[in-house]
């Protein structure tokens, strides 16, 4: 065996140890969850309030609480979002104040979240005079996965190429209008991906929630965007530690409903996004 | 008149002067051959007349130019009608990632607001005809127009471009992708185009520049050497720059 050969099994095999190191803990972590979750998950899990102190019954309001909470975040984060990247891809020049901009937004993305949820309860519940409530969680949530959002929605926008740009501008269209038919249509996968992302980071995350929204016990649904509601995350984390004696599959159960519902509202997006790849492509 | 007038026109770059003193005439409704060495200038030139350089940072322009009586570098023209007027083909195909009939009508979606199916119909089998695809393409307007073959993708941005109607096309080395038969046959169109249009084609193959054009301009490190009649230029050229690049003396 030659010496290009060796080396080139030397690297397949050390990228391919570095892949299985990714995938071994995942999947782990996944089958641990399945297998001691599976068995709590029934109708009445899913669909009834908490009882006994949170240690029987079921996980309802946190299930709708955590769906309200990403539905409102995406919501707010998304227009806003997709406004900024392409003002920033399409109108920004590059100049100096660009380019530190661009930075900070990507830094951003990395602030950890606990930050934003002090942020939130200043803001919003203090401030703004929200409270503890729906929009406040919200809004806190949309505003941490803001840069996640500009970020990979500015990148699939200046992924389209230049040349498309310059023939619609060539053919007499305006810059708004080549942006409007051109340059959107193409970089949509991209920001669902950007969507994507940021959709499971505000399901999973509990800092950011923690102050601003989540209740300890709330067994009832909530009636307005000012009320309080139940997460999951947040209620994983309360069964998990702030109550005694609660049985193993309820909590893992929790997990698994949690993972479910990132998974399943990925799914969606990664469906429509499969739909726009299949339609464009360059 | 679709024709273009051109006085004392200089071009900057930042410090970088690519267009010195240009001056010329492009009559209408003939073939006008722009010919030099990479980077004389002449694709600056073309760019020039639909303000295509405008998106360029750091570009500075003086000078005439005047197309349909109105001069384009300093009455601030109306950039949607001047490139509505003023049409561009590209080096490389480039449809875009949409269906044929989709590609074809993106102009006039733009610019006319509420156009009918029909009148959309119309405006693809006008185009298509014209350059003469109709007849290959007519059961296939819905398949996306990157499955079609280069020349056909370059045809395809032909007819886009005319579907909105303008009076002169700007070439950029159309054919610099294409075998030499396809080039062969995007020449016969732009003889038959030029019955309707005044085109300007920029091009590093001498031979093209020979066989179709009806005037041809010599350009060298941002000047224009030599402006006249093709056979004139071709036969025998005043300027000894000129000979040497024409005779292939040129390194």
């Amino acid at each position: 065996m030659s010496n290009t050969q060796r080396s080139q099994k030397i690297a397949f095999f050390f990228l391919f140890l570095a892949t299985l190191l990714i995938l071994v803990p995942v999947g782990l972590i996944v089958v641990v969850i399945v297998q001691k979750g599976l068995p709590a998950i029934n109708w009445q899990f899913l669909s009834d309030i908490p009882r006994q102190g949170m240690r029987a019954g079921g996980i309802f309001p946190a299930i709708i609480g955590t769906f309200y909470l990403v539905f409102g975040a995406i919501l707010f984060a998304l227009p806003i979002g997709l406004l900024a990247a392409i003002y920033l891809s399409e109108y920004a020049g590059n100049n100096p104040l660009n380019r530190i901009i661009k930075l900070a937004i990507v830094n951003l993305a990395g602030v950890p979240s606990v930050v934003y949820g002090l942020f939130g309860l200043a803001l919003f519940v203090v401030f703004l005079r929200f409270g503890a409530s729906i929009l406040s969680g919200s809004l806190t949530l949309g505003i941490m996965i803001l840069p996640i959002i500009i970020t990979t929605a500015r990148e699939a926008l200046e992924s389209v190429p230049q040349s498309f740009r310059e023939v619609s501008l060539s053919l007499g269209a305006s810059k708004w209008q080549t942006i409007r038919h051109i340059v959107l249509p193409n970089a949509i996968p991209g920001i669902l991906t950007g969507t994507i992302l940021g959709l499971g980071r505000a399901a999973g995350e509990t800092a950011p929630i923690l102050f601003t929204v989540a209740a300890f016990y709330l067994p009832r649904l909530p009636k307005s965007i000012f009320d309080q509601v139940m997460a999951l995350p947040y209620h994983l984390y309360v069964i998990s530690t702030q109550v005694p004696n609660v049985e193993e599959k309820i909590r893992y159960g929790t997990a698994l409903v949690l993972l479910s519902l990132v998974l399943f509202m990925n799914l969606v997006a990664i469906i429509i996004r499969y739909n726009f790849r299949k339609r464009k492509k360059w | 008149m679709a024709d273009i007038r051109v006085d004392n026109l200089n071009l900057w770059y930042g410090d970088f002067q690519a267009l010195i003193d240009v001056g010329a005439h492009f009559p209408e409704r003939e073939i006008t051959a722009m010919i030099g060495p990479s980077g004389c200038g002449k694709s600056t030139l073309l760019r020039v007349f639909n303000r295509m350089n405008d998106f360029v940072e750091g570009v500075r322009v003086s000078g005439q130019v005047i197309i349909d009586g109105q001069d384009i570098i300093s009455d601030k023209p109306d950039l949607v009608k001047l490139r509505k007027n003023v049409g561009m083909v590209f080096q490389r195909p480039n449809p875009f990632p949409l269906s044929i009939y989709e590609n074809i009508v993106f102009g006039q979606k733009v610019h006319t607001e509420g156009l009918s199916r029909s009148e959309l119909d119309e405006i693809v089998e006008d185009s298509l005809s014209s350059v003469l695809l109709w007849d290959e393409l007519k059961d296939k307007l819905r398949r996306s127009a990157l499955s079609l073959s280069l020349e056909q993708k370059q045809r395809l941005c032909i007819a886009r471009l005319i579907a909105v109607k303008p009076e002169i096309l700007l070439m950029d080395e159309p054919c610099s992708t294409l075998d030499p038969q396809a080039t062969g046959r995007i020449e016969e169109l732009m003889r038959e185009l030029k019955n309707n249009y005044t085109i300007i084609i920029v091009t590093h193959n001498m031979q093209q520049a020979a066989r179709v054009s009806d005037n041809t301009g010599f350009m060298l490190l941002g000047e224009l050497v030599e402006f006249g009649k093709t056979r004139d230029i071709f036969k025998g050229p005043k300027d000894k720059r000129t000979e040497d690049y024409i005779t292939g003396r040129y390194g």
